[in-house]
């Protein structure tokens, strides 16, 4: 799970042109000016990466994706149950 | 300048084929999403849209039209034979030369060029249709209109995504009010609900996969519906000159251009064109009872439309009544503009605001007066309808009872 979100803030900081070093757990996405369509566009990159679908919806952007952590869990959680169901 | 006036209207749409089905559903407050019927929606994640159901083309066309029609241009004819028809006008004798026919699409016949890419990436094909090409270009619900009628004046489609409607319709309504033309034929038409544009939507993470609620505090997207609202405008000259019923006035346009985003919407363009409209239409905010909204049901947009119609009416803002009726035939895109004017020109006739409906619960950021749930009887005299697009093209409608 570590190289996941290794590859997780990777693809974030890729994204957004940040330093991965920002990327703490509990920064909010809002103030690392990571717009709604950003994050659209890095869902679709983790989706691409891992294979996995991630039920994100930007109308509820704010209460589900609200921070670094929260991508970064999603991701392992969705990863974790693909290989349990392989 | 010219007054002008609608003396023809006709519909297909989530809720019916034909003005007077579409406006008893309409005010009647009754959904038309619902299930994806029209294709396999088990590759989709979302799997509701506003089809326009039981539309069965042999009922229209005979076979040989209708192998050169895509399904946005067959809703386009259907509507356009009801608005013609019920404006008694006939195009002999020079008046289809002095009519335009300007259509808004945003995308063309996307059911052909779904079909025709899926036979060949898909089934490794070696063909498509013949008609390939004359059905899915973007001019071809235009065209099939002109050919329809005889309407041989200036012709062509208007693209501006979910505004197209609104700026083909603000468009004719300028050539006829500025003597260009007598008579206009214009609308919208659209019919993209199909598997590859429905996947498109799905990766902008913009759709609601259980229903749309605009303005609504648990609003979580939009739905996409489909359909063709048509109209004719008429100089006033012209309709008393032939002694036309007159249904309603088209008494101002208003567009602007936000310059900012490609997709997010803009409280300062948006009330621009709201306040252009006003102004064109001479009207000051306190004379407009209704606004049917573009309300598209995402967080986004409404929270916007909201602070724009505040920015552009001030304190009358709180005094008008605002509705969306994508709440019940979805979001129609290059249609949405015309079918959302049909539906502001029958609560100005019927004295009706149609509802908002699925409003759950207030959202602090959408503080204005949405007609919840049941329609509402109103003396509407001036009403606007307004649309804002991707992209940041964002038009608006002024209409006054006749």
């Amino acid at each position: 799970m570590a190289d996941v979100k290794k590859e997780v803030l990777e693809i974030i900081a890729a994204k957004t042109s940040l330093d991965v070093a920002v990327l703490e757990p509990a920064a909010l996405l809002a103030d690392l000016n990571i717009a709604s369509l950003d994050v659209v566009e890095i869902v679709f990159a983790l989706e691409e990466k891992f294979d996995i679908q991630i039920p994100f919806n930007a109308n509820k952007a704010k209460t589900e994706f609200a921070t670094v952590g929260d991508v970064v869990r999603a991701v392992e959680a969705l990863v974790t149950e693909r290989s349990d169901s392989n | 300048m010219r007054r002008v006036v609608i003396t023809g209207r006709g519909v297909v749409s989530a809720l019916g084929i034909g003005v007077e089905g579409f406006w008893t559903a309409l005010s009647g407050g009754r959904c038309g999403i619902g299930p994806i019927v029209n294709f396999p929606t088990d590759r989709l994640t979302v799997k509701i849209a506003g089809e326009v159901r039981d539309f069965d083309p042999t009922a229209h066309f005979d076979a040989k039209r209708i192998g050169l029609m895509d399904r946005i241009s067959q809703f386009a004819v259907v509507a356009s034979r009801e608005a013609v028809a019920q404006s008694g006008l006939v195009f002999a004798d020079g008046v289809g030369g002095r009519t335009a026919t300007i259509i808004g699409t945003g995308v063309g016949g996307m059911t052909t060029v779904d079909d025709s890419y899926k036979k060949l990436y898909g089934e490794n094909g070696q063909r498509v249709h013949p008609f390939t090409i004359p059905r899915f270009m973007a001019n071809a619900p235009t065209s099939l209109i002109t050919m329809e009628h005889g309407l041989t004046g200036p012709a062509y489609t208007i693209a501006s995504a979910c505004a197209s409607a609104t700026h083909a319709i603000g468009h004719a309504y300028q050539l006829v009010r500025g003597g260009v033309v007598d008579v206009a034929v214009t609308g919208g038409a659209e019919a993209c609900i199909t598997f590859g544009t429905m996947k498109g939507w799905e990766a902008m993470r913009v759709m609601s996969v259980d229903c749309c609620r605009p303005f609504s505090r648990n609003r979580n997207g939009m739905v996409l519906g489909e359909g063709a609202a048509v109209f004719v405008l008429e100089s006033l000259e012209s309709a008393h000159a032939r002694g036309a019923d007159i249904l309603a006035e088209v008494i101002g346009v208003g567009m602007s251009a936000d310059a900012r985003d490609i997709t997010a919407p803009d409280v300062n363009g948006a009330a621009r064109a709201i306040s252009a409209a006003l102004a064109d239409a001479r009207l000051n905010p306190e004379d407009v009872q209704y606004i049917n909204a573009h309300g598209t049901g995402t967080a986004a947009n409404d929270a916007t439309e909201t602070q724009a119609i505040h920015q552009a009416f001030g304190f009358h803002a709180r005094r008008l009544a605002v509705s969306s009726s994508k709440s019940m035939f979805g979001h129609a895109l290059g249609a949405a503009g015309a079918l959302e004017l049909l539906a502001t020109v029958e609560a100005l006739r019927h004295g009706v605001a149609p509802p908002t409906i699925h409003f759950g619960e207030p959202d602090p950021v959408c503080d204005l007066d949405y007609v919840p749930d049941t329609a509402r009887d109103l003396d509407i005299r001036v009403a606007l309808s307004n649309s804002f697009a991707f992209g940041g093209l964002n038009g608006v409608l002024a209409v006054a009872k006749f």
